[in-house]
């Protein structure tokens, strides 16, 4: 991303929650942020790499993200990391063992929940995050919010000495309202002081931090119950109150105007007091939060009466059209009918790969090969899943297609005997996680075919540069990884080792039937760039020749976005067996030249696209 | 609320739904108006849905459009105007683009893309007015210019004057030189005359 001239103090920008933390993060002062991309959270690392007077990284995962923040608030200064949800759970480690020491410099989490699953693997509730490793939690509702909040968390990190959560969702990440913005402070920290019984923690020191960190959130509990963060807005109508967090207070405020709210901004230590004040006003107390019911679980052991998840639903978003149903019926009122029409059928459109990606043939190879059980992976490979490959059989989380394999390949049933195993992983996912998984592979003797698919980006959040292109987040030259050498490097034999252009259809398929047919760790490397990055050259697109089209239908296996049926048809072959045409055309105007589509097409009937220029139109008397 | 103005933008990835979303919340914006906007789009450069949600008033809360609400429906694609239906409000309005874009899922046989769009949206007794704003666009050198076409396109069907929503669509051009500020001015004022001309049509 180019740099930006950040908005002047006081101007009324439209921002997402994205942009909103990335400019409070840059007012704070802060020295240095790191990230993983992770939808929903990755422009906050993007935009914070435009601003000047920061380091930013794109690191290998989020477990190394978050100990560079670590290093940097010990060390005096404000730092910041951002991940989805997942990516807390590789985090979690160094989480779990910073809450003992604390921080110096300020540090901000912020947690991204995929919440309704945009495009997640699960739908988790970060907040847990909080109560696990006793750190305050805070649950913007909107871009000013989660501006505002990200400010004060730097503030409550260092007086507490906590690092703090900021927890979002996709309706927080991706919303775009109003921010008024105001001007970047300088934090001049006191540098590192060594303090080896804080920092170091061996049993001896941390377990005298134990009783330190229960203290601290007695405290944490008093500056909630006294927060600004956490209002109670009275309301008119007293039939049923509400307790609300993070976005959910906006569908609360839409949907019952007059109803008594508790809005907790501060919603980690649980402010009870702030709780009991509002249960006393209204006759019914219902909680509404995303996604899990932490707070009302906490408010009914305190003895509450509160109603939460007998009645909203343990899944999804939370939206008008959600709750107004659900106190419709706790009231006995009818309840409201929320669509005017019911939706009309109409076909699924799921995403699916780019015209020309280099991973289209690998999926149509592994489609063609036979007896395959395929471990999947994190990101755009996980569309392999999909039509017409059909060739991904597993997929869990990041970097876990190599153990899965290895499992399926050490635990295989006698069904499965005359099987090969196959693993699918990308390139920025293999340097995240997989690398230790096929260290596993190659020291427990698997047998497993590895295809690293090096599309020299992280292309699902958008191509994001990492180890593997030798770019880093500003797009300067950086070393960039020999993925021959680091798998070499892991053990695997030489003569196991491949690179293959993925667009040579006949050379990856006879690759991959060799090497599944070896006993042994073989790993082929796919090395082209992603489409959508700056790497990749097009080339002169192609176009159909009608009268050469016989219909068979090889290159629509591809599953290449730019090619169209035209006409389908049937045909009886001699043997009496009837088979089913499709006649195709290609859209020029998108198709790159990859050759993906001519190489499967028997009749030859894919050549170079020659444009008519519109003064042949004229003659031929068409109309452009 | 009933006194927050909700247009949903519809199509699929890589149309530039999502930017022309923010071009009219920034118009709403620049008009003194708080405005909201967000989308469904997970996968969005990868030829999957996408809806973009705008909300603009004097105060706007939840972001998304409750479904039967949506004031204008904006659709980039005729099966996705369609998909979309039910967010309208009764009275509400349709403006498509009669162009189909047909899914891998479909040129494989597995579903069918439906035969005609637009009469089954006039089936559920909306007010729909079409036109092909991907061949104006084509007609002036350039599909990307279509998502311009279609801004003006709801230029005459917003509580404010075409003017503001047309400057804020050329401001997005001015650095990029004034033969593109000029080529969207064309696509802008062809989507409006469209829209006027297929509104006229109907009657």
């Amino acid at each position: 991303m180019a740099a930006v001239m950040p908005a002047p103090a006081a101007s009324r920008v439209l921002m997402s929650g994205n942009e909103a933390v990335a400019r409070a993060v840059w007012e704070s002062g802060v020295k240095v942020a790191a990230a993983y991309p992770g939808t929903p959270s990755t422009e906050m690392l993007e935009v914070i790499s435009t601003y000047p007077d920061l380091y930013a990284e794109w690191s290998v995962n989020e477990k190394v993200s978050l100990e560079v923040a670590i290093g940097a608030a010990y060390a005096g200064s404000r730092s910041f990391c951002c991940m989805k949800h997942v990516g807390m759970n590789v985090a979690s480690d160094a989480l779990m063992t910073l809450t003992l020491t604390g921080v110096v410099g300020g540090l901000v989490i912020a947690i991204a929940d995929d919440v309704g699953l945009s495009s997640s693997q699960n739908e988790q509730d970060s907040r847990y995050w909080g109560r696990f490793a006793h750190v305050p939690v805070f649950e913007p509702a909107d871009s000013q919010e989660a501006y505002e909040m990200t400010k004060l968390a730097y503030e409550l990190s260092e007086k507490f000495q906590v690092p703090v959560i900021l927890r979002m969702t996709t309706r927080i990440n991706h919303v775009k309202s109003l921010v008024v913005v105001g001007e970047r402070v300088e934090f001049n920290g006191a540098g590192f002081k060594k303090e080896p019984s804080r920092f170091v923690m061996v049993p001896g020191n941390a377990g005298k931090r134990i009783p330190l960190m229960f203290k601290r959130d007695i405290e944490l509990r008093a500056e909630a119950e006294k927060s600004a963060l956490n209002f109670i807005e009275p309301g008119s109508d007293k039939r049923v109150g509400f307790i609300t967090s993070g976005p959910a207070y906006m569908h609360v405020k839409e949907s019952f105007p007059n109803a008594p709210v508790l809005k907790l901004g501060f919603s980690c230590p649980v402010p009870f007091e702030k709780c009991r004040e509002l249960v006393a006003l209204v006759d019914q107390v219902v909680i509404v939060e995303e996604v899990e019911p932490l707070i009302e679980t906490e408010l009914k052991a305190q003895g509450l009466k509160v109603i939460g998840k007998e009645i909203l639903p343990l899944q999804g978003e939370l939206s008008p059209n959600v709750l107004k149903p659900a106190i419709a019926k706790l009231l006995g009122e009818p309840v409201p009918v929320m669509d005017s029409v019911v939706p009309m059928k109409v076909f699924p459109r799921p995403p699916t790969m780019c015209v020309a990606c280099p991973h289209l043939g690998v999926y149509y190879t592994l489609s063609q090969v036979r007896n395959l059980n395929i471990s999947g992976d994190i990101g755009c490979y996980t569309l392999g899943a999909g039509h017409p490959w059909n060739a991904l059989d597993t997929c869990v989380s990041m970097g876990a297609s190599m153990g899965v394999a290895l499992g399926m390949d050490k635990g295989r049933g006698e069904a499965d005997k005359d099987k090969r195993v196959v693993a699918v992983i990308g390139d920025s996912t293999f340097l995240h996680m997989g690398m230790q998984g096929l260290l596993d592979m190659v020291y427990n003797k698997g047998n497993v075919t590895v295809l690293l698919l090096d599309n020299r980006a992280v292309g699902m959040t958008g191509g994001q540069d990492n180890p593997g292109n030798g770019r880093d987040i500003y797009g300067d030259d950086s070393p960039r990884v020999d993925f021959a050498k680091l798998v070499s490097a892991l053990g695997v034999k030489e003569e196991r080792i491949h690179v293959v252009n993925p667009y040579e259809l006949p050379v990856l398929f006879k690759t991959i039937r060799d090497e599944v047919k070896v006993q042994d760790v073989s790993v082929i490397i796919t090395d082209q760039p992603c489409v959508l990055i700056k790497d990749y050259h097009k080339l002169k697109p192609f176009e159909v020749i009608e009268d050469k089209c016989t219909g068979c239908g090889n290159c629509i296996d591809v599953g290449c976005p730019a090619i169209h049926v035209t006409r389908r048809g049937k045909e009886v072959k001699p043997n009496g067996r009837e088979v089913d045409l499709a006649f195709v055309r290609i859209e020029s105007s998108v198709c790159t030249g990859c050759t993906l589509c001519v190489q499967p097409c028997a009749p030859g009937a894919i050549v170079h696209y020659a444009p008519v220029s519109p003064i042949q139109l004229v003659k031929k008397g068409c109309s452009a | 609320m009933s006194e927050n103005t909700n247009i949903l933008v519809v199509g699929i990835g890589g149309q530039g739904v999502m930017t022309a979303t923010e071009i009219l919340a920034e118009a709403a914006i620049a008009l003194g108006h708080d405005a909201k906007k967000t989308e469904v789009a997970g996968m969005a450069q990868r030829g999957g849905v996408v809806s973009s949600h705008l909300r603009f008033g004097k105060k706007v809360l939840s972001p998304q459009i409750t479904p039967g609400t949506a004031d204008v429906l904006l659709g980039f694609e005729s099966a996705e105007a369609m998909r979309w239906q039910h967010m309208l409000k009764p009275g509400g309005i349709t403006l498509m683009n009669t162009a189909k874009l047909v899914p891998p899922v479909v040129e494989l046989g597995l579903f069918d893309y439906p035969d005609d769009p637009l009469a089954e949206i006039r089936k559920c007794g909306n007010k729909v007015v079409a036109f092909d704003a991907t061949s104006i666009a084509q007609e002036l050198g350039d599909i990307r210019l279509g998502n311009t076409v279609m801004l003006g396109a709801i230029a005459d069907h917003l509580p404010f004057g075409a003017e503001t929503l047309l400057d804020c669509v050329l401001k997005r051009f001015q650095r990029k030189g004034e033969k593109l500020v000029e080529l969207n001015r064309q696509a802008f004022e062809a989507g409006r005359a469209a829209v006027g001309a297929a509104e006229a049509a109907i009657g």
